[in-house]
């Protein structure tokens, strides 16, 4: 199993524990992911609100990349996974957009890179069979909302990575390691988080919302794969409080955090210790 | 309820230009407005996405470009997923931006184009986003710096939002992409 990997920009920022679970659970399942040398940021949700063609040419000077090292691209983040999965569908869709990329990139991109997420590598690739094999230290029924998103799911012909009403790779994954995955209805939804710092309100009501519905489910911690996602649900907590009036200390972790504690990687080297809500409900589990 | 345009709007060129630009066909939409239903800001906006349809459908004018969905919208998706006839309604919304921002009529809650243009000015610079000088950048423009700045000190600490600017991207790369598309991005 080797791959191309696009760390993407919130890698080295917001996101270090995204990317560094990621690479942990990785080296731990036996998963090479080759870094895209001279990688570029995908434009995120600036690009496609300001200009259609910035949108589709700076994933696919990325994805060029990835196509000379004639390997798939693995992304672990769900906004750029799903601008890169908007580009191929673009230029295969559209024969205007892809001249006009062409003439961007000075290069010919035909949208034929698959792109994958980390979640879909470890579901069809690995399988959630060797993943429990790998486990080390299981979760013992820790109650887990498994929470998708927007980018990973919408729109469903151009992402394809599952059910968009009713997806179940995650929740496949942390059943695997031993967890209970909980049956709630808030999985599909929008956490409002690209509208984080401009209309910082929607983000909150938004989040505060799903974290309620997890709650309710009696969820002892929310699993994500999305940086936007997380960020939404787990810093924006702090501003929770000013508008329900309520501290719900519900912890927000990466699914390849979660993973990762499974295999028995250290806590530190997963990025447990950003986290904004330290998830001490989830280490008492693991007994660590 | 009763939808009111504009008389002798410039209707269908707003129109046209949204079908070419999304390359949607709006003579599909026959009103059940699921993506009203699914969205998730369908409650704090004057016009729900169906209705967005109906007034393009009914020859609205430029003064929809105004209409506050155009920059509360979360481009989460649903209404495209849930569309029975494919309507791509998110990319109606980023046709509807495009246009605004290029007409000079945006009237952005939250002054999302501010927030676009210093995203994308430190990825013109660096090649990658660099989130503590636009985040700064944004709050300077908006003059709300004080959001938020109790949280900084923490995500410093947790090393959640990176202090020096990204290396390691092909800058010139970059840079072609964005003389190419002219982009309504760069700083005004």
């Amino acid at each position: 199993m080797k791959y191309a990997y696009y760390p993407g920009c919130a890698s080295h920022s917001t996101a270090r524990d995204m990317h560094e679970s990621c690479l942990a659970v990785a080296k731990a399942l036996g998963i090479d992911l080759q870094e895209i040398k001279g990688w570029t940021c995908c434009g995120a949700s600036a690009a496609h609100q300001t200009d259609r063609i910035l949108a589709a040419a700076l994933p696919a000077a990325n994805l060029l990349l990835a196509k000379e090292m004639n390997l798939d691209m693995v992304v672990n983040c769900a906004a750029c996974y799903s601008r890169s999965k908007n580009t191929n569908y673009d230029v295969v869709n559209s024969p205007a957009v892809r001249k006009k990329v062409k003439n961007a990139l000075g290069q010919d991109y035909d949208g034929s890179v698959a792109v994958r997420h980390f979640v879909e590598v470890l579901s069809h690739d690995l399988g959630p069979a060797k993943l429990k094999k790998a486990v080390k230290q299981p979760l013992n029924g820790l109650k887990v909302a498994s929470y998708y998103g927007c980018y990973l799911l919408r729109p469903p012909e151009v992402t394809g990575f599952d059910n968009p009403e009713n997806p179940t790779l995650l929740e496949n994954l942390v059943e695997a390691i031993g967890g209970e995955a909980l049956e709630w209805p808030g999985k599909v939804e929008c956490c409002g988080g690209a509208l984080n710092l401009t209309r910082t309100d929607i983000t909150v009501a938004r989040s505060a919302a799903i974290i309620e519905i997890a709650k309710a489910a009696g969820a002892e911690c929310i699993v994500t794969a999305c940086p936007m996602c997380q960020t939404s649900l787990d810093l924006r907590q702090l501003d929770m409080v000013k508008t329900t009036g309520k501290t719900y200390n519900m912890p927000v972790l990466y699914i390849t955090q979660l993973i990762g504690l499974s295999l028995g990687i250290p806590p530190k080297e997963l990025g447990i210790n950003r986290l904004m809500v330290p998830p001490k409900a989830v280490l008492q589990a693991l007994n660590l | 309820m009763t939808i009111r345009i504009k008389k002798r709007s410039t209707g269908k060129n707003l129109r046209t230009e949204v079908e070419k630009r999304a390359e949607v066909d709006l003579a599909t939409c026959y009103q059940c407005k699921k993506c009203s239903i699914g969205c998730p800001v369908s409650g704090l906006v004057a016009s729900p996405p169906a209705e967005i349809i109906r007034r393009l459908q009914l020859g609205a004018g430029d003064e929809l470009l105004q209409t506050d969905l155009v920059w509360t919208c979360l481009s989460c998706e649903t209404c495209y997923a849930r569309c029975p006839n494919e309507i791509n309604f998110a990319g109606i919304i980023d046709a509807m931006r495009a246009i605004a921002l290029e007409k000079g009529v945006a009237r952005p809650a939250g002054n999302s184009p501010l927030f676009n243009r210093r995203f994308l000015d430190t990825v013109k610079s660096y090649g990658r986003a660099y989130d503590l000088q636009m985040i700064v950048g944004y709050k300077l423009g908006t003059g709300k710096l004080m959001d938020d700045v109790e949280k900084f000190p923490t995500m410093l600490k947790k090393g959640k939002m990176a202090i020096l600017p990204p290396s390691g991207a092909d800058k010139s790369k970059v840079k072609r992409i964005f003389n190419a598309a002219k982009s309504k991005g760069k700083s005004r």
